[in-house]
């Protein structure tokens, strides 16, 4: 669900068997995703600040392999 | 036909059979019996609940709550909560697991080859309870004969008003993730499926499907005829019932035995003719298990309540006693390595990190100077990272090992080892 | 006298942007390749890559646009706006224009999709997204016989070059494809 933020949590949630370690993700919002030592997305189980919330969702979209997701509550 | 459903603490009108006031329950009660037929498996227990109408399905449900039966694949779930959940949806689907991908465990093997019809009642009950017509049995190929047989016999005195369908389960660790199970049978492919959403809301053909262990079912298939009562008059307060587990190494007889849970380790070593050598350390639990020192150990209760404090639990019921004359550290790196090989791959930090995760625990058990900061780094990174549990179990057993073994690891830093016995069973390599 | 001029400046538009077009789907093309095959430099932001890829195939359809609109404003010929997608509906150079109309198709059906690739899965949209590569050599066979440029040196040039670097791409495409058959490892 990616509508607009709300007063819940908003999380950001890989799906490590589509992701290929591309590595847009983390170019794209490094305050919130790390790679691993194998190229892969380290997310933080922190709910994403509202500021960060449009680029959280540039990041959703540019993945190639549609690996990342926002998740509420 | 059980005309009362078996669910009262009462045990039945007349027609009921008496339940099994000792151990074993699931297994047969003597020793060299023959799998039993159809025939004698109702001598035994007595007919399985039939013609559940809502109302009874809601009790049954209610029943195994009370019971408070919980997985015996490994992670303990609520099995009532599962049921549910699954009940819940449209034209479910059940699928009995009885792959055991787990090298160390036979439990789910002996049960299928034992006790087929048991498991088969429980996957047809769970069937019946959730609202499902079709339950596909996934079985070790060990089984697979003495279960068609099984099925065969049900068919033949149109025994079940669902349909059963049996399949050879994959021959890989991961073949037994449950999602692994769903897609090994649609698909062909025994590697886990990315969730949400969980099978229990979409699985095999996208429809809801209940993935339960053969064990768990079995524990059902009593529950349902003797009820909860019954089930909890073994076991502890917190984890009632009795479990199986398989007891190997060193030890005078492996045996896979059905145990009361909160069973003294040392008793269930008894089980097995006892240790065959002093011992240091035991595995419990499986490969994604720990490791726990003896003299720690031996007094304990096998639950994992009583095993908490130690860092370790039941999981899929592995005793494995380590004698004092191997090497922990040599046994885990070939466990581990292993368990590298078994990664389905789809995921980076198992497939890569694993590997490399492996290779240091070798470097360490061979004195040949290992990084452990490295190795360290790493198993936080893939700590949980993943489409299923296989890093994390992997995780587990290697910081148990780092734990429970802390000497040997000075000693091999130094260049000197222990022992070379190989004492957990690690099938050999296959080529990826 | 003007009704003339302003149809020559029609085809005019028309042409550079059919060339400008071809450019920028070509080059979408080669940096999509790029992108699966990771084979940029380690150095090259892959997030700008793939940016960039998207830009250019959103480019190539502005100047679709352009292209075709004039093309089809154009009253010295008769294409009618039927044969923008449908193949060989046009009565003038039906073949030549057919191709285009069925590059249009193709690369409607691509750009659609990804622009619903969320809704449409991974799998989905990937399937689709293959007929790019129908898609560019129908477009550049499109080019070559509806045009009339290419005796032009620099035209020609770029033809040619936008061949070479597509062509290059879908080699290297293939090649990547026929090493590793299989994505997932267990089968």
């Amino acid at each position: 669900m990616t509508a607009g933020p709300g007063p819940a949590a908003v999380r950001l949630r890989v799906n490590l068997i589509a992701c290929d370690g591309r590595g847009l993700c983390a170019e794209a919002l490094p305050e919130l995703i790390t790679l691993d030592d194998w190229g892969f997305p380290i997310t933080s189980d922190r709910a994403v600040p509202s500021r960060l919330l449009a680029d959280a969702r540039e990041t959703v979209r540019a993945c190639p392999k549609l690996a990342l997701w926002l998740e509420c509550g | 036909m059980n005309g009362n459903a078996g669910l009262s603490e009462h045990h039945g009108g007349p027609q009921a059979v008496r339940p099994p006031g000792t151990l074993p329950r699931l297994l047969p009660a003597g020793a060299g019996a023959s799998p039993a037929s159809l025939a004698g498996h109702l001598a035994r227990y007595g007919p399985p609940p039939a013609g559940l109408g809502q109302r009874e399905r809601e009790s049954l449900i209610a029943e195994v709550a009370r019971a408070g039966l919980t997985g015996r694949g490994g992670a303990g779930y609520p099995t009532a909560r599962k049921l549910t959940a699954v009940a819940a949806g449209h034209a479910p689907v059940v699928v009995a697991n009885g792959t055991e991908g787990e090298p160390a465990s036979a439990k789910d093997k002996v049960l299928m080859t034992w006790s087929p019809q048991l498991v088969l009642d429980g996957a047809v009950l769970a069937a019946e309870i959730v609202g499902a017509r079709q339950a596909v049995m996934v079985v070790h190929p060990a089984a697979r004969r003495v279960m068609d047989h099984a099925v065969a016999e049900r068919a033949g005195a149109r025994f079940d008003r669902v349909r059963i369908r049996v399949r050879t389960a994959a021959d890989r660790f991961v073949a037994g993730e449950a999602s692994a199970v769903v897609h090994w049978i649609e698909r062909g492919v025994p590697a886990p499926i990315a969730s949400p959403p969980r099978v229990a809301e979409r699985g095999l053909h996208g429809v809801p499907t209940l993935v339960q262990n053969v064990e768990t079912l079995a524990h059902l298939a009593l529950i349902a005829r003797y009820g909860a009562a019954w089930f909890r008059s073994v076991g502890t307060q917190a984890e009632p019932g009795s479990m199986l587990v398989t007891v190997l190494g060193a030890v005078r007889e492996p045996v896979c035995a059905e145990i009361a849970i909160g069973t003294g380790i040392g008793r269930a070593l008894d089980l097995a003719g006892g240790r065959s050598a002093p011992l240091q350390a035991l595995l419990l639990g499986g490969y994604f298990g720990d490791w726990v020192s003896a003299t720690a150990a031996m007094d304990r209760p096998f639950s994992s309540a009583g095993l908490a404090d130690l860092g370790a639990g039941t999981g899929a019921g592995v005793i494995a006693a380590l004698p004092a004359g191997a090497c922990g550290l040599k046994e885990t790196a070939r466990v581990v390595r292993y368990m590298a090989g078994e990664s389905a791959g789809q995921c980076g930090p198992c497939r890569f990190g694993l590997a490399a995760i492996a290779s240091q625990v070798e470097r360490l058990a061979h004195g040949r100077g290992a990084d452990l900061g490295l190795l360290h780094r790493w198993l936080g990174q893939v700590d949980d990272r993943g489409g299923c549990a296989h890093p994390s179990g992997v995780v587990r057993l290697i910081r148990s090992a780092l734990r429970v073994f802390e000497a040997e690891l000075r000693q091999h830093a130094m260049g000197w080892c222990c022992g070379t016995a190989s004492v957990l069973p690690v099938p050999p390599g296959r080529s990826r | 006298m003007s009704a003339f001029s302003g149809s020559q400046a029609l085809w005019f538009i028309s042409r550079a942007s059919g060339l400008a077009l071809l450019a920028a789907f070509s080059a979408a093309v080669v940096l999509g390749v790029a992108a699966r095959l990771g084979s940029a430099p380690k150095r090259w932001s892959r997030l700008a890559l793939g940016e960039l890829h998207r830009t250019l195939a959103l480019f190539s359809v502005s100047f679709l646009g352009l292209h075709v609109a004039t093309a089809i404003s154009d009253p010295y010929v008769t294409i009618g706006w039927a044969a923008t997608v449908l193949p060989f509906a046009s009565p003038y150079r039906t073949a030549a224009i057919g191709l285009g109309a069925l590059a249009v198709d193709l690369g409607g059906a691509v750009l659609i999709t990804s622009m619903a690739r969320h809704r449409l899965g991974y799998r989905g949209w990937r399937v689709v997204h293959w007929l790019a590569y129908l898609a560019w050599p129908v477009a550049f066979a499109h080019s070559v016989t509806a045009g009339n440029d290419l005796r032009i040196w620099w035209v020609a040039l770029v033809e040619e070059g936008c061949a070479f670097a597509v062509a290059t791409a879908m080699v290297a495409r293939l090649l990547a494809w026929w090493r590793v058959p299989a994505e997932r490892p267990l089968r």
